[in-house]
């Protein structure tokens, strides 16, 4: 099982253009110095690229509007909106999203902006939590992650984090699913050159939630570690998971300083 | 009703040629996928769009099956008097929406 699985996985990277004759396994995790970090952005088509860029073409405005129609709105009559504790958002969350996830004292682990608004939705406002990937969730995490957009992403020096750190460094790097892939046998090994078809990109979440063409619709940064993960053939985590969260504290660490693109579009 | 992004320049001069963009939210379900449960999802798509100045027909476009969620219209017009602009989708399950701008010649 184990030398099907490696063959598996020398089959997969000799397609990925790997002709070292290493074996997969001995290949060490090369962490990408911040002046050579890339955003997916940058390989782009120009077509795409001008697509985010413009204020009326973005298709994820549209899940911000939402978010900000949400910021104001109270969830129950006696109950405060968002913006009757924070104010007003772009002054407020300006730069959350660009430190987050962070750690959060109640449940004593690192916590990202998804599971922040949620449990900010239970606490203070009374109210249930959005579902992953619903409408609500993600409009408002757009809205306030886009109150970063071009502040450069600044990992939170807080020494609660290191766990969250380490966890996700270890997830990164760790081989899993039936191919033995890990994150790192992509996204720091390769980027720049192509699995298949497709560009593979150094893997930095600098544009959460974004909208994704394939999509045809915005999705969080979990969704896409669940596609990636797919792709892998391992078991993706559930949504919300703390694996998810330690995964992106690390990856928002190996993406800093690159600024926040929220909301993103992505082929 | 659904959400639009709509860009009008807010004034522009007598006989220049302007560019409307004109984004919708909307699912365009084409009626050929199988949902959760196997089932082929009913389509539900725009159909048709419409751009009047000052009640008349200056740009109109069918949509189909084949056009992605969330379609994106851009187009050109030429600016002749300060008028209303409206913007409408139609499309399947009833579905209408109508929405204006105020172009300004100066």
């Amino acid at each position: 099982m184990r030398r099907a699985a490696s063959l598996a996985l020398g089959l997969a990277l000799a397609g990925a253009g790997n002709a070292t004759g290493i074996s997969a396994a001995e290949i060490p995790p090369t962490e990408i110095p911040p002046a050579a970090r890339r955003s997916g952005f940058d390989t782009m088509s120009p077509a795409i690229q001008a697509m985010q860029r413009d204020e009326t073409a973005n298709p994820g405005l549209l899940w911000v509007q939402e978010g900000e129609d949400l910021w104001a709105k109270a969830p129950a009559a006696d109950r405060p909106a968002c913006a009757g504790c924070h104010g007003a958002a772009d002054a407020s969350m300006r730069g959350v999203a660009a430190r987050y996830p962070a750690y959060d004292v109640e449940s004593g682990g690192a916590i990202d902006l998804q599971g922040r608004i949620n449990a900010c939705r239970r606490r203070h406002q009374g109210a249930p939590p959005f579902p992953y990937e619903s409408g609500e969730l993600l409009g408002l995490s757009a809205y306030v992650a886009a109150q970063s957009r071009g502040l450069p992403i600044v990992p939170p020096d807080d020494p609660h984090l290191a766990p969250a750190r380490e966890a996700g460094r270890a997830l990164f790097t760790r081989r899993m699913g039936q191919l033995g892939f890990s994150c790192a046998a992509c996204h720091d090994d390769h980027p720049g050159r192509r699995l298949g078809a497709a560009p593979i990109p150094q893997g930095h979440p600098t544009g959460y939630p974004l909208y994704r063409l394939e999509w045809q619709g915005v999705g969080s940064v979990q969704r896409r570690l669940r596609n990636c993960m797919t792709g892998m053939r391992a078991e993706p985590f559930a949504y919300g998971a703390p694996e998810f969260v330690a995964l992106e504290r690390y990856l928002m660490d190996r993406a800093s300083p690159l600024p926040i693109e929220t909301p993103a579009v992505r082929p | 009703m659904a959400r639009t992004l709509i860009n009008v320049p807010k004034t522009a001069e007598a006989g220049a040629v302007v560019t409307i963009k004109t984004l919708i939210s909307h699912p365009m379900e084409t009626g050929f996928r199988p949902g959760a449960d196997g089932r082929i999802m009913a389509r539900d798509i725009i159909t048709d769009f419409t751009c009047l100045y000052d009640g008349e027909t200056v740009f109109r476009a069918e949509l189909f099956p084949a056009t992605a969620a969330n379609p994106y219209l851009t187009f050109t017009l030429r600016a002749t008097r300060t008028g209303t602009l409206s913007f409408v989708w139609r499309g399947d399950n009833g579905f209408a929406q109508t929405e204006t701008a105020t172009l300004t010649v100066t």
